[in-house]
């Protein structure tokens, strides 16, 4: 091709061209790679040092062989699964009833789901805890209407844990919900009833189908969130809910063991990338939308 | 205008190819100085990549480009000084219909009072004087096509260029505007190259037209010429209706149905030919009509009629069972419909059209 | 109480039918809602155990909050990282977006996920990370490297933001604003930038909160003289429960209330 006239000059420009776009994304690409992607991956290295610095699976074998980090793992998962379903249970309604509404009543309602995403987390935290504690405006006015006695421990354990979080989580898992609820046509559930579906049967068979790519990618990025989640469930769990992060956290900040906390830190890294992965291949991800979707 | 107008556009050997997929092959192209040309093809022909090759916002694997002397292949498109005007118009909505027009002026460093008077004479051009302090929403298709034309022509560009403008109009819209388009081309001078799928657009506002098709020109002529004397069968098919039918040339002469047929232009080598009939250039003979010197005479039965409101077509056959098509008028001793009638057609012998066989190289 | 007669849907299934689905959603929407608002009237309760309703309204928290020089200094900290962050990742996060969605790189798709990676990454790790390779480069505790995490974790939000306004920009605007003499940086600045100005805004309102919420990073990160207020509020929680942060909850909760209101009512007005 380089026969033609004028292609050198061409190919030329054409470099040029992409150099300056490639500087236009470079200054943010740049950032990133060197505060985020350079140091975790340092973590990586540290996670097989020991700690005279010589090469060792340590860490990890540490892992694996005591029963604590057992205890954390499944703490943690427990806490995410369960924070998951409760969220499920209470977004599905709801993102379903705004689903239903016209557009401009739901748009107004969202407000009642974005608001909290958009207000400081500590503070959603801190609120939690002042209304949940032994003096607090739950135990109070239970006492006070006679629903009990003795003021309940609603806080620092699992209990407060899991309220906290799903009330943080909860948006992440109604938003997606409600973009793919919203665009299924309804002529689907009227076909539906049309060929003798009864509503349940048409809930079940065409409508809880369509909804799956939004409650799928939800469910992920609520799950996922949950399992590298630090804030709630440090200040609401009190140090009795010790999920990863935790552990993490304390064995810098008490024990400087950078190995232990950088293996803790790539075992979750790698469960996080392989969820992610896994569910993109079962699901197609990037598709919240059904298809024949409601302009 | 007091300084030329316009300029020529000469395209050497540009080529572009998109990994396998060759959008543009060795197409060269002169275009002269003033002239309304036309690309016409369908979709993916190569017909829009061509025309952003000349605005330069797709850069070719190689070739030439020159406005006049100027070689323009590696200039960027904002210094090529053409003017464009697109399907979907691309107004901008932030400014009114005078921001938008004044935009190429503000470019080049005329603003004030000059500016004003350059972009009302634009309006003016296009009828729309005075609807400068309008937004853009408030205009519908037609006026915002208006707009974008009289952006494209307020720096009085040398060459402009068109993408299909028109096809976002409705119909009565679109043939209002091809006539202005054209009177605008007429009243301006400027070169102008015009792509088009729709080959009545083409037809009615060229001076040239250039069939295009798999990234190479299929032929340049003038519409009369495209039309009456195709280069090939892509051409014939793609403008006006034909039926097409293979015959043998042999021993210097054109046979059809048992019967000779005498053409305007010399007879090509021996050889499988194919004989493009138009339906319309057949003439149904009354009954002992004699067309004259000029005519080839064709006997035919009539199998069927389909009436179309202002005229009828006709099945026929030949002798030999060739099926052919004839445009006929509705009314009068033209208009048979007793199928099994025999019947007479003429065919100018400039009519008498001969293309390359199917898969021949064009 | 006719309507719950009528119907809904299509199908004729009733609002009464439906009526359970009602009452979950409202609850759980004012069950999303109510405990961030609980806590600004409880911040002027008088009592150390915050009340509602308050049995003695009183300011005393909120002088707490404006007499402590620690807390002060934590917010000027705060506001100080939030505003340099967003002037450093807006600009940095809208070239990018502008970049990755105009050029036709091939591998255009890798470039946008690991602009995102802030985004996926645990934010733990990314704490413990940038604390080490902070602690090697003497970037711990400065304002410095704090607006340099910060940003970090905003490019991603400002990209989407943008990203989402050049996708419904029609960017043929530009090729018309070159063909007519605009060089591409022109027609950029004069022509598409005034069109995405509100989503650039917005996203620059998302960067700066994203840097003034920021805890887990900033907890490692930050400290000393340049400790942020997150950082105070998430270790004076874990103590004991301060009302003083009652009061500073509140003007948190308003201040950004009123700041993206501002934001969405100047995009309206455009």
């Amino acid at each position: 091709m380089s026969d033609l006239p004028n292609a050198l000059a061409l190919q030329r420009n054409a470099l040029w061209e992409r150099l300056g776009l490639a500087s236009l994304i470079m200054p943010a690409l740049l950032l990133i790679m060197v505060t985020m992607l350079l140091p975790v991956g340092w973590l990586f290295y540290l996670s097989v040092l020991s700690d005279s610095g010589a090469f060792s699976w340590e860490h990890y074998q540490r892992m694996w062989e005591h029963p604590s980090y057992g205890r954390t793992f499944a703490t943690t998962f427990r806490v995410s699964l369960l924070t998951t379903g409760i969220c499920i249970l209470l977004a599905y309604p709801l993102a379903y009833f705004l689903s239903e509404l016209p557009k401009r009543a739901a748009n107004l309602c969202m407000v009642a789901v974005l608001l909290p995403l958009w207000t400081s987390l500590l503070v959603r935290t801190y609120a939690w805890l002042v209304l949940l504690q032994r003096r607090g405006l739950i135990n109070n006015w239970g006492i006070e209407l006679g629903l009990w006695d003795e003021p309940l421990t609603l806080v620092h354990n699992l209990a407060g844990t899991l309220i906290g979080m799903v009330h943080v989580m909860l948006p992440f898992l109604v938003l997606p919900l409600y973009a793919s609820m919203r665009a299924i046509d309804r002529n689907y559930l009227r076909a539906a009833a049309n060929l003798g579906a009864s509503p349940l049967r048409s809930f079940w068979l065409v409508f809880f189908p369509l909804a799956l790519p939004g409650l799928s990618a939800g469910v992920l990025i609520v799950f996922i969130l949950c399992l590298g989640f630090y804030v709630t469930p440090a200040v609401l769990g009190g140090g009795k809910v010790i999920m990863v992060s935790s552990r993490i956290a304390n064995d810098i900040e008490i024990f400087f063991n950078w190995g232990a906390a950088s293996a803790l830190g790539v075992v979750l890294l790698v469960l996080t990338a392989l969820l992610i992965l896994g569910t993109a291949r079962l699901t197609r991800l990037g598709n919240i939308m059904p298809p024949g979707g409601r302009p | 205008m007091a300084r030329n107008s316009s300029l020529p556009i000469t395209i050497a050997q540009v080529t572009k190819t998109y990994g396998k997929v060759s959008a543009l092959d060795h197409v060269d192209l002169h275009i002269k100085s003033g002239e309304f040309l036309t690309l016409l093809g369908p979709s993916g022909s190569g017909k829009t990549t061509l025309l952003t090759v000349l605005a330069g916002f797709t850069r070719p694997d190689g070739g030439s480009l020159k406005f006049g002397d100027a070689e323009m292949i590696t200039v960027p498109p904002h210094k090529r000084d053409v003017g464009m005007v697109f399907q979907n118009y691309a107004l901008f909505p932030h400014m009114t219909v005078a921001g938008n027009v004044a935009f190429p002026l503000k470019l080049r460093g005329v603003v004030g009072a000059e500016s004003a008077r350059r972009v009302e004479r634009a309006l003016e051009m296009v009828r729309l004087g005075g609807y400068g302090a309008r937004g853009v929403d408030q205009l519908s298709g037609g006026q915002r096509q208006r707009v974008a034309l009289a952006r494209a022509i307020v720096f009085e560009p040398r060459i402009m260029l068109m993408d299909e403008p028109l096809s976002a109009l409705d119909k009565q819209l679109r043939e209002h505007m091809q006539i202005e388009l054209r009177q605008l081309h007429e009243q301006l001078g400027m070169t102008t190259v015009y792509v088009t799928h729709d080959q009545r657009e083409a037809l009615t506002m060229s001076d040239r037209i250039a069939v295009i098709n798999g990234g190479r020109i299929m032929q340049l002529d003038t519409p009369r010429a495209i039309y009456e004397r195709p280069a090939n069968r892509f051409v014939a098919e793609f403008i006006g209706e034909s039926t097409f039918v293979p015959v043998t040339v042999a021993a210097g002469r054109l046979m059809l149905a048992g019967q000779p047929l005498q053409t305007a232009e010399p007879l090509p080598a021996d050889g499988q030919r194919l004989l493009m009939l138009r339906p319309e250039r057949l003439r149904v003979l009354a009954h002992s009509e004699d067309p004259g010197p000029g005519f080839n005479l064709l006997a035919a039965t009539l199998a069927a009629t389909v009436y179309q409101g202002d005229s009828s077509l006709l099945q026929v056959a030949l002798p030999d069972g060739t099926r052919l098509q004839v445009r006929s008028a509705s009314i009068g001793a033209a208009a048979p419909t007793e199928p099994g009638r025999a019947l007479r057609l003429a065919l100018a012998f400039q009519d008498t059209v001969l293309l390359p066989p199917d898969g021949a190289p064009a | 109480m006719s309507w719950l007669k009528q119907s809904a849907t299509d199908t004729q299934i009733t609002h009464g039918a439906r009526l359970w689905l009602y009452v979950v959603a409202v609850l759980v929407m004012v069950w999303l809602v109510i405990p961030t608002l609980l806590v600004i009237p409880m911040s002027f309760s008088a009592s150390q155990y915050l009340e509602f309703p308050p049995r003695e309204w009183s300011v005393r928290w909120y002088k707490s909050y404006f007499n402590s020089t620690a807390w002060m200094q934590a917010t000027v900290t705060s506001l100080k990282a939030g505003v340099l962050t967003a002037l450093l990742a807006t600009p940095l996060a809208t070239m990018a977006a502008y970049g990755l969605h105009v050029s036709r790189l091939r591998h255009a798709n890798l470039l946008l996920m690991l602009l995102l990676t802030p985004m996926v990454v645990p934010v733990i790790l990314i704490g413990i990370g940038v604390f080490y390779a902070y602690v090697k480069l003497k970037l711990v505790n400065s304002m410095l490297g704090l607006v340099l995490a910060h940003s970090m974790l905003a490019i991603p939000v400002v990209m989407l933001v943008v990203a989402s306004a050049l996708k419904s920009f029609d960017l043929d605007q530009e090729l018309v604003a070159r063909s007519l003499g605009a060089s591409r940086i022109k027609a950029f600045w004069m022509v598409t930038l005034p069109q995405i100005k509100f989503s650039v805004v917005t996203g620059a309102v998302l960067a700066f909160l994203t840097s003034f919420d920021e805890i887990i990073v900033s907890l490692f990160v930050s400290g000393g003289d340049n400790s942020t207020l997150t950082r105070n509020m998430f270790n004076a929680l874990r103590d004991q429960v301060d009302p003083t942060i009652a009061a500073i909850s509140t003007l948190i909760v308003l201040a950004t209330t009123v700041l993206l209101v501002i934001t969405q009512y100047v995009g309206r007005s455009k």
